[in-house]
């Protein structure tokens, strides 16, 4: 075991190249729904239970299930009235098991990126081989159901070895060339996207996801009250939007159709939306559209800068 | 380091969900449900009176609400029993200024115990539930199922008998079920249950013994959750109902009738400090044109489920 993961250097936000969205934004604001299937049953991992009590986990699993039969579409209206395309994280096995929701967000042109297969599989104790052959799995699933190239990652249930982002970026390689396997969502350490070290070098990076933002950390795990989730949303907004000016930042909502779009939620939530979508200089996109402009345009720079002040620190 | 080859195995990764429950269905693609009248939204309240034995065995788990302290935990047992003695009569109050007509689950054992209560609702003449035998009396995976049997018959049994009604609703401590529950539930000839929340309307739910209805009584919703699991304040429960019945309302309107459940607790919200928010809740609720009072039986009988 590291007691550091290694994946990026240290960067401080106080000197860095600025970062220029299209149009003048000061902020690219995606929202991420996570669209996931739990297994009732699952083969136990060693090292993580995924349901407290003995099968059948009724509580835990009916409530999950409540977002694919009654959540998606509420969640997906509501977008869609404030003009923001999802980029999902996808427990990829939906496509086998949900094909109708998989269809409908394909004919919206939102994006799909790798969540693994089901989010009651994880990763601990997996071989290098059979962590890579299940990313390949996924990110092959995605394509096979929707031609999209799979771009990005966020490990299932959050479980990671320490191999993760490097097979991920290669899988994408072997995959789709460039175009697969570009970024992860599984790094929280920044407001804005950074380079991050994989073993192949490839051109790989962190984008914003916010756990602090994520429904569920907010709902399950800090239990805070709809309105105030509601409040939170606003004023994390509100201070990218200001630093935003001097240089881009990004915001993100990470969802679960079972979390936001219960009933005594959506308000809260469709509040936060319509605020965020009423400011001018916001750039609503998805997860791939942030990272391949990065790519593109602020990478480099980035990487100098990272360098540049690594020297100077050591000279 | 390598997993067992099953990890990486996926039996079920096919159309539907993986087990044969029921069917796969999202609510939008079902036919529209038409309530009496043109209202829009039903308002089911459940009322769980329950029996929490001071000698809790807590197996599998110690039920939410239950002891947590080492035996004899009384301020637990005497606050739960709270509800039954005060609180409850506080509710029923309520239920009579609004004209509501709420069901109440029973655990079997207060029904033996509590005489004078169970009387009480019977001459209310509202519609009882079963709850179960008590609330260290669970359900749970792995549980013997002539065990579980001799449980479910006790309870059904003893609730018809003491209640004199036939008693067709479940609702199981904690929710809690064995992959038997279901089946053990319509050998011994319950309609409905109210344990999988996974719905907003009701649907059909297999079993080897014929089929039950799922009823969607939200956990997210219930008072025990909001207050005592997340410490969310009085004010913020009475916010998110409300909250919730004016997004189902709007929603009727396009997609037909919903229900507004809610699962509530005498010795919770029957507390002196919180019991004037749920009298401000049931004004605000019943001032809506569009709401309507209804039992469980009624709703089922008006979805033609």
């Amino acid at each position: 075991m590291k007691n550091d993961p290694g994946f990026y250097d240290y960067w401080a936000y106080d000197q860095r190249p600025k970062i220029t969205w299209p149009n003048g934004a000061k902020v690219a604001f995606w929202v991420a729904p996570n669209i996931e299937f739990y297994e009732l049953n699952p083969p136990v991992n060693p090292q993580r239970k995924a349901w407290p009590q003995p099968s059948p986990a009724t509580p835990g699993y009916s409530i999950r299930d409540y977002g694919n039969r009654v959540g998606h579409m509420r969640q997906m209206a509501l977008l869609e009235k404030y003009g923001v395309r999802g980029s999902i994280s996808l427990s990829t096995a939906l496509c086998e098991h949900h094909p109708e929701i998989i269809s409908m967000c394909k004919d919206r042109d939102w994006e799909f990126f790798s969540h693994g297969i089901y989010n009651t599989r994880y990763t601990y104790g997996m071989s290098e081989q059979q962590e890579l052959e299940m990313i390949k799995d996924s990110m092959e699933t995605i394509y096979r159901h929707t031609g999209q190239k799979c771009a990005g990652y966020l490990a299932p249930a959050l479980s990671h070895s320490e191999r993760t982002l490097d097979l991920f970026a290669e899988a994408g390689s072997d995959l789709f060339g460039n175009e697969g396997g570009i970024y992860t969502c599984d790094l929280f350490h920044d407001d804005q996207p950074t380079p991050i070290n994989t073993r192949s070098g490839k051109r790989f990076i962190s984008l914003p996801y916010s756990l602090e933002m994520n429904d569920t950390i907010a709902y399950v795990v800090n239990k805070v009250e709809p309105r105030r989730y509601g409040q939170m949303i606003r004023d994390n907004f509100d201070q990218l939007y200001k630093e935003g000016a001097d240089s881009g930042t990004v915001m993100c909502i990470p969802t679960h159709n079972y979390q936001v779009a219960c009933p005594h939620r959506l308000r809260a939530f469709e509040e936060a939306l319509d605020y965020i979508t009423s400011h001018e200089h916001v750039w609503v996109a998805t997860g791939r559209e942030i990272a391949e402009y990065y790519l593109q345009h602020h990478y480099d720079a980035a990487q100098e800068s990272i360098l540049a002040q690594q020297r100077g620190v050591s000279s | 380091m390598t997993l067992d080859p099953a990890h990486l195995d996926y039996p079920h990764r096919s159309y539907g969900m993986d087990h044969q429950r029921y069917n796969w269905s999202m609510l939008t693609e079902r036919p529209k449900v038409n309530w009496p009248n043109g209202k829009k939204v039903a308002l089911w309240i459940n009322v769980n009176l329950q029996f929490f034995p001071l000698n809790q065995r807590g197996v599998p788990f110690a039920v939410p609400g239950g002891m947590t302290m080492p035996y004899p935990d009384l301020r637990h047992f005497s606050l739960r029993d709270y509800g039954n003695r005060v609180g409850i009569y506080r509710f029923l109050k309520l239920f009579d200024e609004f004209s509501l007509t709420p069901s109440f689950a029973f655990n079997a054992e207060l029904a033996q115990r509590n005489p004078y209560l169970l009387n009480t609702i019977k001459e209310r003449g509202n519609e009882i539930m079963a709850h179960g035998w008590n609330m260290d009396s669970l359900h749970y995976g792995g549980q013997n199922i002539s065990e579980e049997r001799e449980l479910v018959k006790r309870s059904l049994g003893t609730l018809r008998e003491l209640s004199g009604q036939d008693i067709s609703g479940w609702l199981s401590p904690a929710r809690n079920e064995s992959e038997n529950t279901p089946e053990l539930l319509a050998e011994q000839g319950v309609e409905y249950f109210c344990d999988w929340v996974n719905d907003d309307m009701p649907y059909r739910f297999n079993t080897d013994r014929g089929s039950l209805i799922a009823m969607p009584l939200s956990n997210e919703l219930e008072d025990r959750f909001i207050l005592m699991n997340n410490q969310h304040s009085e004010d913020s429960y009475v916010e998110q109902i409300l909250d919730a019945c004016d997004y189902l309302l709007g929603e009727a309107e396009q997609q037909g009738g919903r229900i507004l459940a809610l699962n509530i607790h005498p010795w919770m919200l029957g507390q002196p400090h919180r019991i004037g928010k749920l009298h401000k809740l049931l004004e605000a609720l019943t001032a809506k044109a569009g709401v309507f009072s209804a039992s469980p039986r009624e709703i089922i009988g008006h979805c033609g489920v």
